[in-house]
């Protein structure tokens, strides 16, 4: 079978898209469409003293000017973090209030204060110039460190001292005595940068109030429409969930900011039902850089012990994590549950600790950023350990590979239960297939070249197909964090598979209809994947977390585990023969060892004709079904990154880049490959390019593609991907979940392999030609000292 | 961003200074000035219009004169909202020294941009301030001594 589980099937979504027939958010238009225009601060942090809208009004063509008095008047909720972390003391985490639309106070360049609503976009964008805000402005604070500082200015009443949580994970005292006990401990501080997560099509919203049915219909560039149903109505008073239907057709890339559920839409829901209009929003680029969720901006200073063999005796982790002005809906679990939680890595770690502050500052909100809390962690940690091999003097494989965890399932000191993985397996091949030990001879040929030429390592491990509901509730986790999928067998034979699961550029029109085309034994072609609607599917946590395989596909087994049943009695009833001895096998459901057979259709037909099914049977062949997870699933690999630096200038080439994963079964390797392509590029443009940059009085000033720096073709080297794989044993099919490894695995690597060129370990993301330039001139007049 | 410049203006100190407390002048010699009207001895109200980078704005602020120290010295400080734009800020202190020339006129300016302008322009920002005081300087220079001026000379 050539589309089953394991053939490259090309994405059969690729047909509309590469021909520009895919149908996105902005793309719907409806009868009485009206256009939204935000009016946002320019200051960081200001009270609101006046809103003069009467210029706005009188202009042709403005159907009206809202504001948050009129919002929070109507009801609408305050936006909530949908994660309670308590701090260590056991008190609930300090959330401050956040209206979609400012009422007294604004607290980050972008906050938005009113919307206007006009005939046309551009009418709505010259209208909201027209808009006089007057602000009194107060004092900002743009940095993580500096908001904990006595005097900071404080953006949240609720937030004394800006502090939202103070929280910890694993054993300080055990941390500590393994330090003690340590013949070596390394110390790094660390910064991992902010980014912005630029998905190619800018967030849009299209909201359609029907006054005759009281029913509101958002078409919206969602990764989890069900959730955005769910919380806009049971948290912001939108409307009851039978009364709101949300759509996410096609989503041009998500990486996290399209999970929460932002001001915008929640406005322009409310603002369609104010003005009786549907209601239509699309960011710009530079309205993107401002209100779609940053991610990253951790402050770490860490310490790791060895003893004398080069074992870890302890590791103790102090991080300040940036969380911007508001919290977003998940923003609290990235960086304790989804980072903390990985910091054991892959090694065995007996003795460790992490303490997390999260705090508020005057800057666009930070949530889920591709990989969410584990590339912290991943970054972390094996930055550590190549550092600390270089200071031990140690081969980095070799320090690895003794602290390598080989025993399955392994319970880490910060509540992982590691299910499986061959570590081994992936060092050696990832090394393997980057000839580390040609190494040295090209280290001298580029010297010749009066090139600087370095080798770094990754190895990491992450957390996928987030998880187990009970667990998470434990957690503090608002939701469940299952997936449902339903199975309907046509009458004619064709397949509809329903899913809660979100493609927003993974394939999943192509990879889930393949595991339904190798159950069934059916064309692909005669499979359909229906996904993105809230009225079709009956619901679903949508798509994060490298998921929709470990979770959403076990659901899609599941719901095809009772259609097989079923498919079984009726063919057993219609060939009399027993239920044991029936096998679907070339398109066909047969009496095993017998020419008795019957087509797929013939019992698709058989189920809704009802004409002869067994005795007190159902007609229809329809199931669904609802898969919880039992763990986590653990996808992990080794990452070999080399690079070339001219000393001159600091310039930098990734001359070669290894990639060796385990994903666990992998559905379609072309698509996984482009996964772990689009990944590493992610982690390149992290390590290499990327940063948000605020002032100090909190102005942006990456706000622009002139500033902000995206990874391009010439910035990558050809990958050489590769897979060791072992199974998961927590889902039917053994899947871990490959979306966000390439982002978590390459930055460490990238950076190692600098600091080995350049001969320096102090260096931070991003390592632009300027700052590896300054750690070489640095390194070089140490040495020179010395 | 700071800048800081020297010109020397053939011209008498007082004359210099008078021109410094002109609004016809000032209106004249501010790059983009629409409007520029006296609210008080010390205040004005402006209009100014100006493109930085691919924001293009025109902003309505208060123009303020502070520490005067008549004919020596004084500060200017503005303030202007560009709508979705954002806003700019800055102030200037300018002293005036009689030397055989005439007079120099030494200034040390800072300026300040909010908004649209820090995300798109940031890139800009310095440039364009540099050459809007350059401008503005050479423009009073040129009131002040006709076209043919001395050269200018600033430094950032």
């Amino acid at each position: 079978m050539t589309t089953g589980i394991g053939a490259r099937v090309k994405r059969r979504e690729d047909k509309r898209f590469i021909t520009g027939k895919g149908k996105y958010t902005d793309d719907v238009r409806t009868e009485n469409q009206a256009y939204a225009a935000f009016v946002r601060s320019p200051v960081a942090h200001a009270n609101v003293k006046s809103i003069d809208k009467s210029a706005a009004l009188e202009m042709d063509g403005v159907i009206d000017v809202l504001d948050g008095h009129q919002l929070t008047g109507d009801g609408i909720g305050n936006i909530i973090c949908g994660w309670a972390v308590t701090s260590k003391d056991g008190s609930p985490m300090n959330m401050g209030a956040w209206s979609a639309l400012a009422t007294q106070k604004v607290r980050y360049v972008g906050d938005a204060v009113a919307v206007v609503i006009a005939e046309t976009q551009q009418l709505a964008r010259l209208a909201a110039e027209a808009v006089d805000v007057e602000y009194e402005e107060l004092p900002v604070v743009a940095f993580a460190d500096k908001a904990l500082k006595d005097g900071a200015p404080q953006i949240h009443e609720e937030a004394p001292g800006n502090l939202i949580y103070d929280w910890e994970i694993g054993d300080a005292a055990k941390a500590d005595a393994g330090l003690a006990e340590a013949v070596h401990v390394t110390e790094m501080e660390i910064t991992n940068n902010r980014l912005s997560p630029n998905p190619m099509e800018p967030r849009s919203a299209v909201a359609t109030y029907d006054e005759a049915e009281d029913h509101y219909t958002l078409y919206t560039t969602s990764q989890n429409p069900h959730v955005a149903r769910l919380v806009l109505s049971a948290f912001y008073n939108v409307a009851p969930e039978h009364k709101l239907r949300v759509i996410a057709p096609d989503v041009g890339g998500g990486f996290g900011a399209k999970i929460y559920i932002y001001p915008e839409e929640i406005t322009c829901l409310w603002a369609s039902m104010k003005t009786n209009r549907s209601v239509k929003w699309t960011a710009d680029r530079s309205e993107a850089f401002v209100t779609d969720a940053h991610g990253r901006d951790h402050i770490s200073t860490a310490k790791m012990g060895f003893d004398a063999d080069g074992r870890i005796t302890g590791f103790k982790v102090d991080t300040i994590a940036n969380l911007g002005a508001y919290m977003s809906l998940f923003s609290s679990s990235v960086p304790t549950y989804l980072y903390a939680t990985l910091l054991s890595g892959q090694y065995d770690i007996q003795n460790l600790h992490a303490n997390v502050r999260a705090v508020y500052t005057n800057t666009v909100p930070v949530d889920a950023y591709r990989g969410a809390g584990r590339p912290e962690a991943c970054y972390l940690v094996e930055r550590m350990m190549e550092t600390a091999a270089r200071e031990l003097g140690m081969k980095p494989a070799e320090l690895r590979a003794k602290n390598f965890i080989r025993e399955f399932p392994h319970e880490t000191p910060v509540i992982m239960t590691y299910d499986s993985g061959d570590f081994d397996a992936n060092l050696a091949q990832a090394e393997e297939a980057a000839d580390v030990n040609g190494f040295p001879a090209r280290r001298e040929e580029a010297a010749k070249r009066g090139k600087l030429r370095g080798l770094g390592y990754s190895c990491y491990i992450e957390a996928c197909g987030i998880a187990p509901s009970a667990a998470v509730g434990g957690l503090g986790a608002g939701v469940g964090l299952w997936e449902s999928a339903e199975v309907r067998v046509n009458p004619v034979g064709t397949i509809e598979i329903l899913t809660g699961s979100h493609s927003h550029g993974q394939g999943h029109e192509t990879t889930f209809a393949q595991i339904v085309a190798e159950r069934f034994d059916q064309p692909i072609e005669n499979i359909s994947i229906v996904h993105g609607d809230t009225d079709k599917v009956q619901f679903g946590m949508g798509t994060y977390g490298s998921r929709s395989g470990a979770v959403g596909m076990s659901a899609i087994v599941k719901a095809m585990d009772k259609v097989e049943a079923k498919v079984r009695k009726i063919a057993a009833h219609q060939l009399e023969a027993s239920e044991d001895d029936i096998v679907i096998e070339g398109g066909e459901v047969k009496v095993a060892g017998t020419d008795k057979a019957l087509g797929w259709h013939e019992i698709g037909l058989a189920a809704y004709t009802a004409h002869n099914l067994p005795p007190d049977m159902e007609p229809g062949l329809k199931e669904s079904a609802f898969y919880d997870p039992s763990n986590f699933t653990f996808p992990a690999g080794t990452y070999i990154c080399e690079v070339e630096v001219d000393p001159d200038t600091g310039t930098t080439e990734i001359v070669q880049f290894t990639a060796s994963d385990d994903f666990g079964t992998i559905i379609n390797p072309m698509i996984v490959e482009g996964q772990v392509h689009g990944g590493i590029a992610q982690g390149v443009g992290q390590a290499m390019l990327e940063q948000v940059i605020y002032d100090e009085d909190g102005q942006l000033i990456t706000g622009s593609y002139m500033d902000y720096t995206m990874p391009r073709a010439a910035d990558l080297p050809n990958f050489s991907v590769h897979h060791a794989s072992t199974v998961c044993p927590g889902n039917p099919l053994g899947m871990k979940g490959c979306g966000e490894a390439g982002a978590i695995g390459s930055p460490p690597a990238v950076i190692n392999a600098i600091t080995d060129a350049i001969g320096n370990n102090d260096l931070a993301m991003p390592a632009t030609p300027q700052n590896v330039w300054r750690a070489y001139q640095a390194a070089s007049a140490k040495q020179a000292a010395e | 961003m700071d800048m800081t410049g020297e010109h020397i203006i053939a011209a008498p100190r007082e004359e210099v200074w008078a021109a410094l407390n002109d609004v016809d002048v000032l209106r004249a010699c501010i790059p983009g000035c629409e409007e520029l009207e006296k609210t008080s001895d010390t205040t004005m109200e402006a209009v100014v219009k100006q493109k930085i980078g691919p924001v293009k704005a025109t902003f309505k602020g208060a123009v303020e004169l502070e520490n005067i120290d008549a004919p020596k010295s004084y500060t200017i400080r503005g303030e202007g909202q560009g709508g979705v734009a954002g806003f700019a800020k800055g102030g200037a202190d300018v002293s005036l020294e009689e030397v055989p020339e005439g007079t120099k006129l030494s200034y040390t300016a800072k300026a300040q941009v909010g908004g649209k302008l820090a995300r798109l322009g940031s890139r800009l920002i310095d440039a364009t301030a540099k050459k809007l005081a350059a401008k503005f300087f050479d423009n009073f220079q040129k009131h002040l001594n006709g076209p043919d001026a001395s050269e200018e000379e600033a430094a950032g």
